[in-house]
């Protein structure tokens, strides 16, 4: 299961969600707004996405994922709109037989997302300025 | 042909618009669509340098060609996640 949402992400209901029988190994990785990034106070960020190709995105990770792990069970959520310094902007549970193709497929998970889907987020110091972050690679080509 | 493009975050900030109508001629490519845009709004262009274009929801080539129906869009280095 992937997908964004505008509200507060329930991780625990999301961990539960990948678990079965088969998998001995669950690994969780959550996402959240830093009160700093070098120098810069943050006092919230703005996340934004072009929602049809994230979600088209998304998708293509978990089809990804299905090919590597196909043992595994995913579930990705990230959330957009406006997040105070702490909440939880994005989690990708992975359950799989054993633990090294949990953290694998997790870590891939997280990866390609930061690399591939259409979402942006905008830092908001205290002074009221605002930043978009826009410092990663030419999105989409090879690394 | 008359093609829309839609812009996010940071470069929907430096063009002060959503979204652009821009004219080119029928068989235009990609290439010739950023070259546009940079014309049309050369605050634009910095950015657009670093950026993708996405037709119909995936990442494009410069050498592909646009047709009238596609969805357009510019997008910028991603900071999801």
């Amino acid at each position: 299961m992937v997908r964004l949402t505008r509200e507060p992400i329930d991780y625990p209901a999301l961990t539960e969600s990948v678990r079965a029988p088969h998998c001995g190994a669950v690994a969780l990785f959550l996402g959240t707004v830093r009160d700093l990034t070098g120098e810069h106070v943050t006092v919230f960020l703005d996340y934004e996405a072009y929602g049809p190709m994230a979600e088209k995105k998304l998708a293509e990770i978990e089809v990804q994922m299905r090919g590597r792990w196909p043992a595994a069970q995913l579930a990705m959520v990230h959330r957009l709109g406006r997040l105070a310094v702490g909440e939880i902007s994005v989690a990708v549970a992975v359950s799989a037989p054993h633990r090294a193709e949990a953290f694998d497929a997790c870590r891939y998970a997280v990866d390609t997302l930061k690399q591939l889907v259409p979402i942006w987020k905008k830092e908001n110091a205290p002074d009221g300025t605002g930043q978009w972050v826009h410092q990663s690679v030419k999105p989409g080509s090879p690394s | 042909m008359v093609t829309t493009v839609h812009l996010f975050a940071g470069a929907r900030e430096l063009a002060g618009t959503e979204s652009v109508a821009v004219e080119l001629p029928a068989g235009a490519t990609v290439a010739a669509l950023r070259v546009e845009l940079a014309r049309r709004i050369p605050v634009l262009a910095g950015l657009l340098a670093r950026s993708a274009i996405a037709i119909n929801h995936d990442f494009a080539e410069d050498a592909r060609i646009l047709l009238p129906a596609d969805e357009l869009a510019v997008i910028p280095p991603v900071s999801g996640g």
